[in-house]
């Protein structure tokens, strides 16, 4: 317990990720099983079991500390359990212990105890540890532990820890439950790869290459590729095994729990590889928008109300495998094939394949995609497929291809500034921009930290520096003086914004040192751009 | 002796700060007067522009390198436990408050009262200043800056540690630890010499003048030069080493320059994430200048006090708990005392 305590601890004050994932590496390697094996899952978040209710360390330390002065120390630290584990008063005819005991005895302790056994347990814990021992115990405890550590930052420390790709974990990682025995002594060298094949897996995925049009257009034609929308949703994949059906983002992440009404109507057995949508109008009305769908995504537990407002939908691109056959090898065309076949039988409320776009030249590309460029985000591009192609992980060369609409462009002002994380942390490196309205105010439309070179950063944070005005906290105000041309991929309405606008992936596209703030664009000019026509199917 | 509603006549809240009215004088004013008593040198109780003070030597040397053109035209230097007596039958004696050097308690006698003014203070071992000591008495005055539960500083050597074993860890980082330039600087340069630590100590150039200070008294911090010296790729010398600089430049422009630098904070707040999170360290050191919450309920226990007065911090709290021990306790509505000071 004492080096998972440390071990949290360092991962907390650490800001660099690289330095965060070495921090886990050496735990894992100094670490015995089980016990490296229970901190993964703490960490990864794949524990499924809390070890008590996060209401009883609040009753302990009620019975031994005056409440106001536990209400006092709350307010100051904001945090329960930091509070319990800084404020709790060791009892003096406390049991003592020699030593802690381990991670996996702990876990084992708790879960093996009744109602009663389980207090008085935690109880000796805490009269026994330090502050952070505390607030470990607490935090995985209720699963709260938040060490600024992603599931995907955590795959990449094993997969450095084998020196195997990153999609080789990903491919086991459903397949396997704490403690992890099997993967660490793959790690270790001592076992062989654990068997993950009865399991619902996820496939790492095949991505695609952005077009370069002076050199990819020619290699195109019908004969040899295919073409489809490339929709504005979250790529998924679809896997199921005839008893249970999962949906992983493209990362890996098991986002399941969020789309219940999709999964009730899986009935094959099989991977397929698609993009997620929701259809408020019904199958046959329009695809929802991006932020329709992200209301979806936000949600772990999707009320019956939502699920019917918000149904989600799964269109198809690709099939990776079918009743145990893997079709991942076979070209594309055959995929294809197969793929049409089987999404026949489907539910078309909740399953659509996505459909080819029929072409014969290099200008009827050009016109889909400025098609796609009309529909104020629905349709991100095109997709471009070779015909040919095996399904693979990665990114490789030539298979896919795809073509993105132009971004949307707007001159917005520069009017707030906040430092950066990790090695930017020096730097005013986070901007957020605004729109003047017909009042003549600035209405702030979106935020970006990226889309400038470290030269311009240098030179970003100076000009901040030279221009503050007030101080909100970490947000330093400046004069609205410089002007950004801003890049981004849509725009749509959004109540949660002063501005009563959102934009979808924003960069900084060009920094307009020339252009005097009172030219920058108006609000007026972004609502023409979303308020264009929004239907496609 | 006296009760402290009698106290009350003649040691008073003023918007200046705490006056004692047969003698007229202040206990770190706020603003200039005309006769203060200085409990230490820090900048919210050290202020200049006084005609005439009472304090350490050592505080008295600090006052004079942080106002360089402040003069005052009397100043009585007062050894721990040397008496003086002041008009309108005061008596006034200094006692040390182990907060840093030449910090002291003000103990005022009248009336068969006695009162103590303990400005900032701490129980936890500091090698460079004289240690706190008990001084019976009617009224305690208290500060209340880490008065909360939640506030209970590790042994310094602990936190010292930490840092030793960082350094081994990551021998290719610049170890930039942010310090107050009074006292906690020195307190921590200290304590690394004395956990073994032998290279030099690499300054921030605000550190420099009170260092120097210190080294009058006769303290020695071993070898440490200014980071001025070194010029871009010369600081690359730093690696595996410990800088020292003020708080604030942790997070500044300056800190860019160290190699792989590894931000440290050394203060009292540091026992609470979310503020060690704030100053953007990733290693909190809890080493503070101040009593935390035992320390405090415990000191108040010692001096024997009925009354105790409290001054600046977490009032509320101290303020409730000793009055659930049977301790008349009130707050004094003072002004200009830094929060966050530490």
């Amino acid at each position: 317990m004492e080096a998972f305590a440390t071990m949290l601890d360092d991962l907390y004050f650490t800001n660099s990720n690289l330095a965060k994932e070495e921090i886990l590496a050496n735990y894992f390697r100094s670490t015995p099983d089980p016990d490296r094996g229970w901190a993964l899952a703490a960490i990864a978040g794949t524990l499924n079991f809390d070890l008590f209710k996060r209401n009883l360390s609040k009753s302990l330390i009620a019975e031994r500390m005056d409440p106001e002065l536990f209400a006092l120390s709350y307010d100051y630290v904001g945090e329960l359990s930091e509070t319990i584990a800084l404020a709790w008063p060791v009892s003096e005819n406390a049991v003592r212990l020699n030593r802690l005991p381990s991670l996996s005895e702990v876990i084992r302790e708790f879960q093996s105890r009744s109602k009663q056994g389980i207090r008085e347990y935690l109880t000796t814990m805490l009269d026994n540890m330090t502050p952070p021992q505390r607030w470990a115990l607490l935090k995985l405890g209720t699963r709260g532990l938040r060490v600024g550590m992603s599931a995907r930052s955590v795959k990449r420390t094993l997969a450095r820890m084998k020196d195997v790709d990153l999609e080789v974990i990903e491919e086991l990682w459903h397949g396997l439950e704490p403690p992890y025995e099997g993967l660490f002594a793959w790690i270790d060298g001592t076992a062989d790869m654990p068997d993950v094949s009865s399991a619902i897996a996820y496939l790492p995925v095949m991505l695609a290459h952005p077009l370069d049009e002076e050199k990819d257009l020619e290699r195109i034609s019908p004969a040899t590729h295919q073409v489809e929308w490339k929709w504005d949703g979250i790529r998924v994949q679809l896997a199921a095994n005839g008893t249970e059906a999962r949906v992983f983002s493209r990362t890996g992440d098991d986002i399941s729990r969020s789309f219940p009404d999709l999964l009730g109507a899986v009935d094959f057995v099989g991977t397929l590889d698609g993009e997620l949508l929701v259809l408020p109008e019904g199958p046959d009305g329009a695809v929802g928008t991006f932020n329709d769908l992200q209301q979806r995504l936000n949600k772990k537990k999707p009320s019956a109300g939502l699920m019917q407002r918000l149904p989600a939908h799964f269109r198809a691109y690709d099939v990776l495998n079918l009743e145990g056959e893997n079709l991942r090898p076979e070209p594309l065309a055959e995929r294809r094939r197969r793929l049409e076949d089987f999404m026949d039988d489907l539910d078309p409320f909740r399953f659509s394949i996505s459909q080819l776009l029929k072409f014969e030249n290099v200008r009827d590309l050009a016109a889909f995609r400025d098609e796609a460029s009309a529909s104020s985000g629905l349709l991100e591009g095109l997709m471009i497929k070779d015909r040919s192609s095996s399904y693979v992980s990665g990114r490789p060369k030539h298979a896919w291809y795809k073509w993105k609409c132009d971004p949307m462009l707007l001159d917005a002002v520069l009017m707030y500034a906040q430092r950066g994380h990790g090695k930017r942390s020096s730097y005013y490196s986070d901007y957020t921009f605004g729109l003047w309205n017909e009042a003549g105010d600035l209405l702030p439309i979106g935020k970006a930290y990226f889309g400038f070179t470290d030269e311009e950063l240098k030179q970003l944070d100076n000009w901040v520096r030279s221009h503050k005005q007030q101080r909100f906290g970490p947000v330093q105000e400046v004069k609205k003086e410089l002007v950004f041309e801003v890049a981004f991929d849509s725009a749509h309405r959004s109540s949660r914004h002063k501005s009563g606008f959102a934009l979808r992936f924003p960069r900084i596209h060009r920094i307009r040192w020339d252009k005097p703030a009172s030219e920058a664009n108006r609000l007026s000019d972004l609502e023409q751009m979303v308020g264009q026509n929004r239907s496609h199917e | 002796m006296g009760t402290a509603s009698s106290a009350e006549n003649w040691m008073q809240v003023r918007p200046e700060g705490l006056y004692c009215a047969p003698a007229d004088i202040y206990i770190d004013p706020h603003q200039p007067v005309e006769r203060a008593a200085i409990t230490h040198g820090h900048a919210d109780h050290a202020r200049p522009g006084h005609k005439s003070v009472f304090a350490t030597p050592e505080t008295l040397a600090i006052m004079k390198t942080r106002y360089p053109d402040d003069a005052p035209s009397m100043k009585h230097l007062l050894n721990y436990g040397e008496k003086t007596d002041l008009a309108g039958d005061v008596r006034l004696w200094l006692a040390p408050a182990g907060h840093i050097l030449g910090s002291a308690q003000v103990v005022i006698e009248h009336a068969n009262q006695r009162i103590v003014v303990s400005g900032d203070y701490k129980r936890h071992s500091d090698p460079t200043c004289t240690p706190f000591e008990v001084v019976k008495t009617d009224v305690f005055v208290t500060e209340a800056t880490f008065a909360l539960p939640v506030f209970s500083h590790p042994p310094l050597g602990h936190e010292i540690d930490k840092l030793v074993r960082s350094m081994s860890l990551f021998p290719d980082r610049a170890h930039l630890v942010g310090v107050y330039s009074l006292g906690k600087c020195q307190r921590v340069m200290l304590a690394l010499r004395q956990a073994g630590y032998s290279h030099p100590f690499y300054l921030h150039s605000a550190l420099i003048r009170l260092t120097e200070l210190y080294e009058a008294h006769g303290f020695d911090f071993g070898e440490w030069k200014p980071v001025s010296d070194y010029k871009g790729r010369e600081k690359e010398i730093m690696r595996g080493r410990i800088v020292l600089a003020p708080p604030s430049a942790l997070a500044d422009r300056w800190s860019r320059t160290l190699p792989d630098m590894l931000p440290a904070m050394a203060s009292g707040w540091m026992q609470i994430r979310a503020r060690a999170r704030q100053r953007r360290a990733e290693m909190a050191l809890i080493i503070s200048d101040h009593a935390d919450w035992q320390d405090l309920l415990q000191t108040v226990d010692d001096t024997g006090a009925k009354d105790v007065w409290i001054t600046h911090g977490r009032v509320e709290a101290l303020e409730h708990a000793l009055t659930q021990k049977g301790i008349r306790a009130k707050a004094l509505a003072l002004v200009g005392r830094e929060e966050d000071a530490d």
